[in-house]
């Protein structure tokens, strides 16, 4: 970034420095090799899924659970169509770059995988519909932990404690739920027990200043060791305790009547839904608020909102402790939204791909629901073609939305960007 | 992004200073003994351990019905309360105490359990001491496995070369995995937190893959568990009866060696230089980017040491959950020996200790297992946190605790 003398006159400001051409320059160099990689995964689809196919097969999708709404597609021609469109974008972002390349790469993969999908699925059906819903049933979870771990952050405290909150809340959310035999107690209770371990969190990396990653550390060890002791003394013990069941879904009227999107999107629990909301909501309180702007100004540069009278310590707490009641929708999700009960460890690193799931988002909550959506859909994806068998080993398709992780973080296609101050303790004068 | 009030102080680093400068004292008169001084170290990490059992204890007594419904009668028969739980609390330790170090058979298991500790422990000090947090153990240790277990069920030569060899593959597979993280951090300044995590979610998985290949199965097995190591490439058990194995052994060499390194070589001043201030090592001339791959690498080829003791000793095969957890005690063992190699072997060998007396403890009292993960988790809180402890016990600030960053954090890489 170049920053502009105070003085500068209106055509110091128009004209650009010889860095700005030359990082256009750059710009315009990378996005005609984009365009090359997409004409290059575009011939690959034809190549082998195209001429994978056999002539004359077809592949069927199903639509929907609840009727026999489905479409049937030439394997071949499909896989030839897509491919070429696909090869068509990449001339055309090779000849002249496409604005909005993060939507056309996004297209770019979904048709991939749907060629992929069209390719695997030949000569037999498949459910379309039940691989989407449950991405979205993988995925919200891990948006909403991803938003715990993207509220803590942008106040610039990391937390890595995202999977020992979310382990804690299930077990509180599920016990509470059998124990008083109301969910929707249960259903508090996790948000609470969320909130109380991020205070545990805030408290040592605000107030001790222990370092984060330490204290995140510490937090994910404790809840491990609480919920599997208290599970293994009184849940094997006393297993009424431990039958909390689930929420219902609830079918949302017109909406959830619409075929295809209906099923998946509007006919879910709970949980489903307080994501679909809290991730926009949050996402418009952090950019469009005041509150966001103190928030990120805290995670930014705590000096200078301290200078004008933010809080920082108080902004820092309030975020976290937000951010910990989200880990605990989060995990109470796993309990009673969707298992109905509580399980040793039953995030199994769950809180860890949300941190990801953060990362990949760079640190926008949108951006997380998409990366937790990635997720879901590796998970679910994989658990569909165990059943019908492919070349490809499962394993490889699991580890896949790690190895994008990895390269993104590392910097390959848009470097992730954290708070300036995040993980850096301030000392308040 | 630099940040400059970042404490990228390392406080094993603080602590190995004072100790090696003995010049620096506050006693006027000429210098504080070092048995003074090993005393006063142990001071916090003594009061971390008691406060540890004792809010453990509590957890015991909170958690046991007939306790409980003694203290409901709290006021008809106080006594009763009290001696009932002291009577759990004491019955509880005792039995992890004997389970772990009150017999041969006992200091077996705790030494073989202690083994992977201190190997991964020191992984993820060494690392410490360069300011890096290596929470990929995990990861290194899998690989290591991996490696080391194909070797082990593999070359069928004497025990003298095959032992030596398959230790090897362990230490090749978690360098080069620990090699990855270094790398990208070294080159493209990618957060190792955050690249150990997905590589150990990876490391997961491809062991998943492995454990369906034949390379692996035994023939004719679709279960995922590998072939039996062969029985020269098992480390051999020194005490006849017990499970303990001369693992613990190499382990307590790489201590020596990491200490080695760390106090006496170059390279080690080298790796403190770059933990201490990344700028002041290159300005004067080191190369910070080689030093930060080569000890991501190094502390990932002492993980997959770690790993390769495991499945050469304790279990003989390679299973999907062979690694577990034990890359993230060992995060826990490198805290509480502040990441010193011997305070690293003194850890893992009460984590060790705490883990087979929880065993012990489970099958004579029926208090589960999962305690020592709560008392381990407090133990590295009050190390941690040394203004918890000195709240709590009213000390005074000593010299070796000031530092609190122990790694970068992820806004200033």
């Amino acid at each position: 970034m170049t920053t502009i003398p105070a003085n500068a006159s209106a055509d110091e400001i128009q004209a650009p420095t010889d860095g700005e051409v030359a990082l256009e320059a750059e710009e315009l160099r990378k996005a005609k090799r984009v365009g090359w990689i997409w004409i290059f995964v575009g011939v690959a689809i034809i190549w082998l899924f195209g001429f994978g196919s056999e002539a004359g097969v077809e592949t069927t999708f199903n639509l929907s659970l609840e009727s026999d709404l489905s479409i049937t597609l030439p394997s071949r021609i499909s896989c030839f169509v897509i491919g070429a469109i696909i090869v068509l974008l990449g001339i055309v972002q090779s000849m002249r770059p496409l604005p909005k390349r993060t939507i056309f790469t996004v297209l770019v993969v979904l048709l991939a995988v749907f060629a992929f999908l069209i390719w695997a699925t030949r000569d037999s059906s498949f459910s379309m519909v039940g691989m989407l819903q449950s991405t979205l049933i993988r995925a919200t979870p891990l948006a909403l932990g991803a938003l715990a771990g993207v509220l803590c952050e942008r106040s610039g405290v990391v937390n890595i404690a995202i999977e020992g909150m979310m382990l804690f809340a299930a077990f509180m959310g599920s016990f509470a739920a059998a124990a008083s035999g109301n969910l929707w107690i249960g259903f508090a209770v996790g948000v609470v027990s969320g909130g109380i371990l991020a205070y545990g969190h805030a408290g040592l990396s605000v107030t001790y200043k222990v370092d984060q990653i330490i204290s995140g550390t510490v937090i994910n060890f404790f809840a491990l060791g609480i919920t599997s002791y208290l599970a293994a003394q009184i849940l094997t013990k006393y297993p009424d305790l431990n039958r909390a069941g689930t929420f219902a879904r609830i079918k949302i009227p017109i909406l959830g009547d619409i075929p295809f999107i209906g099923e998946i999107l509007f006919d879910n629990n709970i949980y489903v839904y307080v994501a679909y909301f809290l991730l926009p909501f949050v996402t418009f309180m952090l950019f469009k608020s005041r509150w966001g702007l103190r928030v990120r100004s805290v995670g930014e540069l705590p000096k200078a909102a301290d200078t004008v009278g933010i809080n920082v310590y108080r902004t820092r707490y309030i975020s976290v402790i937000l951010g910990g009641g989200a880990a605990g929708l989060a995990g109470s999700f796993l309990s009673l939204g969707s298992v109905g009960s509580f399980q040793q460890n039953m995030t199994a690193g769950r809180g860890y791909i949300a941190l990801a799931a953060m990362i990949l988002g760079r640190w926008n909550p949108m951006g997380a629901l998409g990366a937790a959506l990635l997720f879901g859909f590796a998970e679910s994806l994989q658990s569909k073609l165990a059943i019908i068998g492919t070349p490809i080993p499962s394993e490889f398709l699991l580890m896949a939305p790690y190895i994008v992780t990895l390269f993104f973080v590392a910097g390959f296609g848009g470097r992730a960007q954290p708070p300036a101050a995040d993980g850096v303790p301030y000392e308040q004068g | 992004m630099i940040d400059e009030d970042s404490p990228g102080m390392n406080p094993g680093l603080a602590e190995a200073a004072s100790g090696e400068f003995p010049g620096e004292t506050e006693n006027g008169n000429g210098r504080t003994p070092r048995w003074r001084k090993f005393l006063r170290s142990l001071k916090v990490p003594a009061l971390a351990i008691f406060s540890a059992l004792f809010l453990g204890g509590i957890l015991i007594i909170l958690t046991d019905t007939d306790v409980l419904w003694a203290w409901a009668r709290f006021f008809n028969d106080p006594m009763r309360a009290l001696t009932r739980s002291w009577e759990a609390v004491w019955d509880a330790y005792s039995a992890l105490f004997a389970g772990a170090f009150g017999s041969l058979s006992a200091w077996s298991e705790t030494l073989l359990r202690a083994t992977p500790l201190i190997l991964a422990g020191l992984a993820v000090a060494f690392a410490f001491k360069a300011s890096l947090f290596n929470i990929g153990a995990n990861g290194q240790m899998i690989l290591g496995a991996i490696f080391s277990a194909y070797v082990g069920f593999t070359f069928d030569v004497t025990g003298w070369i095959l032992v030596p060899l398959a230790l090897a593959g362990g230490v090749l597979g978690g360098f080069l995995w620990g090699g990855i993280a270094g790398v990208l951090k070294a080159t493209t300044g990618a957060h190792e937190v955050i690249t150990t995590i997905m590589l150990n979610f990876i490391a997961a998985f491809l062991l998943a893959y492995f454990l369906t290949t034949d390379t692996f199965l035994p023939s004719g097995s679709a279960n995922p568990i590998s072939k039996n190591m062969l029985e020269q490439a098992r480390l051999h058990r020194f005490i006849g009866g017990e499970r303990v194995d001369i693992g613990i052994f190499v382990a307590i060499a790489a201590v020596v060696l990491v200490w080695w390194v760390l106090e006496k070589s170059t390279l080690g001043f080298q790796v403190k230089a770059v933990g201490l201030s990344p700028d002041a090592a290159k300005y004067s001339g080191m190369k910070v980017a080689l030093i930060i791959a080569l000890t991501l690498a190094a502390a990932g080829g002492l993980a997959g040491l770690a790993g390769a003791t495991v499945v050469l000793g304790a279990t003989g095969v390679l299973t999907g959950g062979v690694i577990g957890n034990l890359g993230f005690d060992a995060i826990a063992v490198a805290l509480l020996g502040r990441s010193n190699p011997w305070g690293v072997l003194a850890a893992a060998i009460l984590f060790g200790g705490l883990n087979a007396g929880a065993v012990n403890m489970q099958a004579e009292t029926q208090i589960p297992v999962d305690i020592v993960i709560v008392i381990q988790a407090l133990i590295i809180l009050f190390v941690a946190a040394p203004g918890l402890v000195r709240a709590i016990y009213r000390i005074k600030k000593v010299d070796t605790e000031e530092a609190q960053s122990f790694t970068s954090s992820w806004g200033s890489s």
